[in-house]
């Protein structure tokens, strides 16, 4: 139960109604997503770190990590000798980059910062339908990232098998990375869950008067799917935990096959199990859980274009339709990541039939973002230039999984640096660059202050010329042959080192490591401003003048800044759809939801 | 602005929050319990001809349980109805029933997961295979109460007719013993996917009982400030009853019959 | 459901009341005949797999349609359910077809 907003009384009594409340423990939306949102940050910066000990590595296997090496051989031991990235950190970097970037990262940044900041303002909602349902999903975040973060400084380290987790050589592993693996997983599971439920509950039954279906927001209708997805496709993979738990803590043999033999000793185990069942149960939710990586993106991108086009979001209808079929087809097609699991014509069939629909509703998404372009006045600010190219990156990103969604031309490129080079394509210069529009797009409403445009704009360039140096040779290098997850990137498949063999790696690909560090540290110099910028900018940024500095229809950007508990004094009357822009006949170019006639 | 229909019904879903919050909660339920049954599906039909095992639980004893937990799922309902009928102390009789209902699922339950931490089977150095109930066990020798086997297949159908074996005391020199395992969830498939439906399901019926019994006993100072808010969150915790309920009415014949 | 709680919704239960009572006994019955049917030898294990899962069925539907009022429940829920029990039927049906295909000429044990 909320009280009437009194900002002068909570003004007065500031020190008093107590720093932890307001602030730490608070069952206010905004609060927590803002919570959600430097979370997730620091854990974004994390796994970058990560990565760029990884790339140096590949690029310079043996040699000790400069600046940091002497910082991680005392921080992590003998893993780290000498500073050197040796094999068994490389593998545990490898699978907590990935952890980190899908689980730590993105997923809370997309959904639960900007999903629980947006989704109840633009609903014309006082908070979530569950406030401290709410406040108890970014606890358990929290502590599923401590304990993963903690992973790291245990006796061996941290998980080493890959995000996949595969056993049985996740089982195999003699060290507890692993377990704390699977009990933080199981931990970001629940929280995924309780605000899976929160959300689609609060879009069902808190829209304001006049708030249709058909009314909503496209960034909603967003997050409600992949709320959807969330819910449903997550269960199995919280399942799938426990029983590799059970696996690792109490001997059981769930994945793992009779006649297992480690390290040429035969394991003293029942056998049984199948290491095939953890592969359909932990795809059943990674498959949905990249359409969660994309769909809050999808949702941010609408908003902005149609924002700086100054016209409706062409096919709004279309777009509605095409994210349900895409929500309810992400079910079915998990098994394209296990073409090469030894499957039947059959089923590989069914899979390969449904992933290529599957792109039909993607593909709708995409051509009615970018018709939605034509005819625009387009302003060509920061949140835009981030979303415009979004289109043709998550378009190469898209385009590139085709040859994976068909099992025969997946058979050559499967688990190569040609997969990482798609995904990349798609979660990095695609959802993260939506991300960052979403951040400099609604930062004057959470702050009443503007980013600074020059700023924002080196950092657009520097991103996404660095991002497309990154991953541009890895497709390359994964058509010629190149593996994933080799810690010396693939220097012992080379030619250099076997003249004779057939299909080595050629100097030229080997050489592309070389290049792809230094695009790396330049995208890592290209995040120093907007860094600098977020933080200046909320007590030195220009002040943004409006409450609505950008004139959008949307509810969030009708109400004072930043918006108070409870948001509405009373429920608002929603008039009209969600992109009326430069209607004819009208004196402004654009008209609020919740003005009347 | 205060968050709306957390009582009464929107007029156009003609639902109140929490009943929304629950179902999706029963569903992302139905989702997890459906990968363990798929997980149990997959593990018996990929098991050797023979090596399923049948009859290793206790029929009667689940039976109970089940009666057990079919009982407390309709004083939960009739709980749920006094309120309604605005018959307070008809409500406490019957979560009280509830309670000790759950209670006893437990018990019995823990009765049987001891029974099986204490079934052991010997493998001996020569071969032979000793398989019976723990009785004593000191420095050099074990006594069991069961019986020899030859074939290690013999253990598994015991359904199967001519199965019945007499159980003497068995002891055994520990010299003698080559491996010796209890009937925990590391025994066998069979046993793990058992231990962990029932286990997960077991918690799930503590986490119930629990939220019941905090709505029976402090939570029932809401039944005079707001009694229709008071009698929705005892329709919410019993949706989630009679879902365990629902959950043990498939894991009773796919474990103990079949 | 949010109906008032008052002394008239007496007589309108008593009718919902004894129907809980029906299905009390009709599960308990259940019970006892799924016991029973387990041990009917009826040769084929698989018939007996499909005798104990056809009645569970028709329990887990009693309680759900009335204990759980499913029967007089909103489009809304229908729609979340049948969603959940699409997704779960493709879930077991999936994984297992899976398992049971394989290339040509692959060798069984």
């Amino acid at each position: 139960m909320h009280a009437i907003p009194h900002p002068h009384v909570h003004e007065e009594h500031h020190e008093e109604a107590g720093f932890w409340s307001k602030y730490v423990f608070s069952t206010d939306h905004k609060i927590i997503g803002i919570q959600y949102g430097f979370t997730a940050l620091c854990f974004l910066f994390f796994g970058f770190c990560l990565m760029l000990m990884m790339r140096w590595q590949i690029a310079h296997p043996g040699v000790p990590v400069p600046l940091v090496g002497p910082l991680l051989e005392a921080l992590l031991g003998p893993m780290a000798a000498k500073g050197i990235v040796s094999n068994d950190l490389y593998n545990s970097f490898g699978a907590m980059h990935g952890t980190i970037m899908v689980f730590l990262a993105i997923v809370p940044l997309a959904f639960g910062a900007f999903g629980n900041y947006l989704v109840p303002l633009q609903i014309g909602a006082p908070d979530m339908a569950f406030p401290r349902v709410n406040m108890a999903s970014y606890q358990f975040y929290v502590l599923g990232g401590v304990v993963m973060f903690f992973s790291f400084f245990i006796p061996g380290g941290a998980a080493q098998a890959g995000w996949t987790s595969y056993p049985p050589l996740a089982v195999a592993v003699p060290t507890m990375g692993q377990t704390f693996w699977l009990l933080g997983m199981v931990l970001l599971i629940t929280s995924s869950l309780l605000g899976a439920v929160n959300f689609i509950a609060t879009v069902i039954q808190l829209r304001a008067p006049g708030m249709t279906w058909m009314r909503l927001p496209f960034f909603v209708w967003a997050q409600f799917v992949t709320a959807f997805l969330l819910l449903l496709a997550f269960p199995p993979l919280e399942a799938a935990g426990v029983l590799q738990l059970m696996d690792k803590v109490a001997g059981t043999s769930f994945f793992l096959p009779t006649g297992l033999a480690v390290g040429g000793n035969l394991a003293n185990i029942s056998g049984g199990g199948s290491p095939l069942l953890w592969q359909h149960l932990f795809w059943f939710l990674a498959h949905p859980e990249v359409y969660v990586l994309i769909l809050p993106a999808m949702g941010v991108v609408c908003e902005i274009i149609a924002n700086n086009t100054r016209k409706p979001i062409w096919g709004y209808k279309s777009l509605v339709y095409a994210v349900l079929t895409l929500g309810f087809l992400s079910f079915i097609v998990w098994a394209h990541h296990m073409y090469l699991t030894g499957m039947g014509i059959r089923i590989a069939t069914f899979f390969q039939t449904t992933t290529m629909i599957i792109s039909i509703p993607s593909v709708i998404i995409l051509t009615c973002m970018f018709i939605s372009l034509w005819g625009g006045s387009i302003r060509f600010n920061t949140p835009m230039l981030f979303v415009m190219a979004f289109l043709p990156m998550f378009g190469i990103g898209g385009l590139t999984g085709l040859p994976l969604g068909f099992s025969y031309s997946d058979i050559h490129l499967h688990d190569t640096y040609y997969v990482i080079a798609h995904f990349h394509y798609i979660v990095a210069p695609g959802t993260i660059f939506a991300l960052f529009a979403g951040i400099y797009f609604w930062f004057p409403k959470a702050t009443g202050r503007m980013m600074s445009e020059f700023w924002g704009k080196v950092h657009f360039w520097g991103s996404l010329i660095f991002m497309n140096l990154i991953f541009q040779p890895m497709f390359a290098q994964g058509m010629a042959g190149m593996l994933r997850r080799m810690a010396d990137g693939g220097a012992n498949y080379s030619t250099a080192k076997n003249p004779d063999a057939i299909g080595g790696l050629s100097a030229h690909m080997m050489e592309l490591h070389t290049y792809i560090l230094w695009a790396a540290v330049g995208l890592a110099l290209a995040q120093i401003p907007f860094i600098i910028n977020f933080f200046w900018s909320i007590s030195h940024g220009t002040p943004a003048g409006s409450d609505n500095p950008w004139h959008s229809t949307t509810l969030e950007w009708q109400t004072p800044t930043p918006p108070p508990h409870g948001n509405f004094a009373k429920a608002p009357q929603v008039y009209r759809g969600p992109y009326e822009y430069s209607v004819p006949g009208h004196a402004t170019d654009f008209t609020p939801q919740n003005q009347p006639d | 602005m205060e968050i709306p229909y957390t009582v009464e019904a929107r007029p156009d879903t003609g639902l109140y929050n929490a009943k929304v919050g629950i179902w999706l909660f029963l569903a992302s339920e139905v989702m997890l319990f459906g990968a363990l049954f798929s997980t149990y599906i997959l593990l018996r039909v990929g098991a050797p001809e023979g090596f399923w095992p049948h009859g290793w639980l206790n029929i009667p004893v689940g039976t109970v349980n089940t009666l057990v937990l079919i009982t407390s799922s309709i004083t939960t309902v009739m709980a749920w109805a006094s309120l309604k009928m605005n018959q307070f102390s008809r409500f406490k009789f019957f979560h009280a029933c509830t309670l000790c209902l759950a209670l006893t699922f437990v018990g019995i339950k823990s009765y049987e997961y001891h029974d099986k931490f204490m079934h052991y089977e010997i493998i001996l150095k020569d071969g032979k295979i000793a398989d019976g109930h723990l009785v004593k066990r000191t420095a050099d020798e074990v006594t069991i109460s069961g019986h020899y086997v030859e074939d290690r297949k013999e253990l598994f159908d015991l359904r199967a007719a001519g199965a019945h074996h007499e159980h003497t005391e068995i002891t055994i020199p520990k010299a003698q013993i080559k491996k010796m395992e209890n009937y925990g969830p590391w025994h066998s498939t069979y046993l793990a996917i058992y231990f962990t439906l029932t286990g997960l399901h077991a918690l799930h019926v503590i986490g119930g009982a629990i939220v019941i019994g905090f709505l029976w006993g402090p939570g029932t100072r809401l039944w005079k400030k707001d009694p229709e808010r008071f009698t929705n969150r005892i329709e919410i915790s019993g949706l989630f009853w009679h879902f365990v309920d629902l959950v043990w009415i498939f894991l009773f014949p796919v474990l103990y019959l079949l | 459901m949010s109906e008032h709680t008052t002394d008239q919704a007496a007589d309108h239960f008593s009718h919902h009341i004894r129907r809980y009572l029906f299905v009390f006994y009709a599960l308990l019955f259940g019970t006892l005949i799924t016991v029973g049917a387990s041990y009917i030898p009826f040769g084929n294990r698989e018939v007996n797999i499909g005798v104990a899962l056809f009645i569970a069925i028709c329990k887990a539907s009693l309680v759900a349609c009335y204990f759980m009022h499913l029967i007089s429940e909103r489009k809304m829920i229908y729609f979340i359910m049948a969603f959940t029990a699409f997704f779960f039927a493709g879930l077991m049906f999936l994984t297992l077809w899976s398992f049971g295909d394989f290339p040509w000429h692959t060798v069984t044990h």
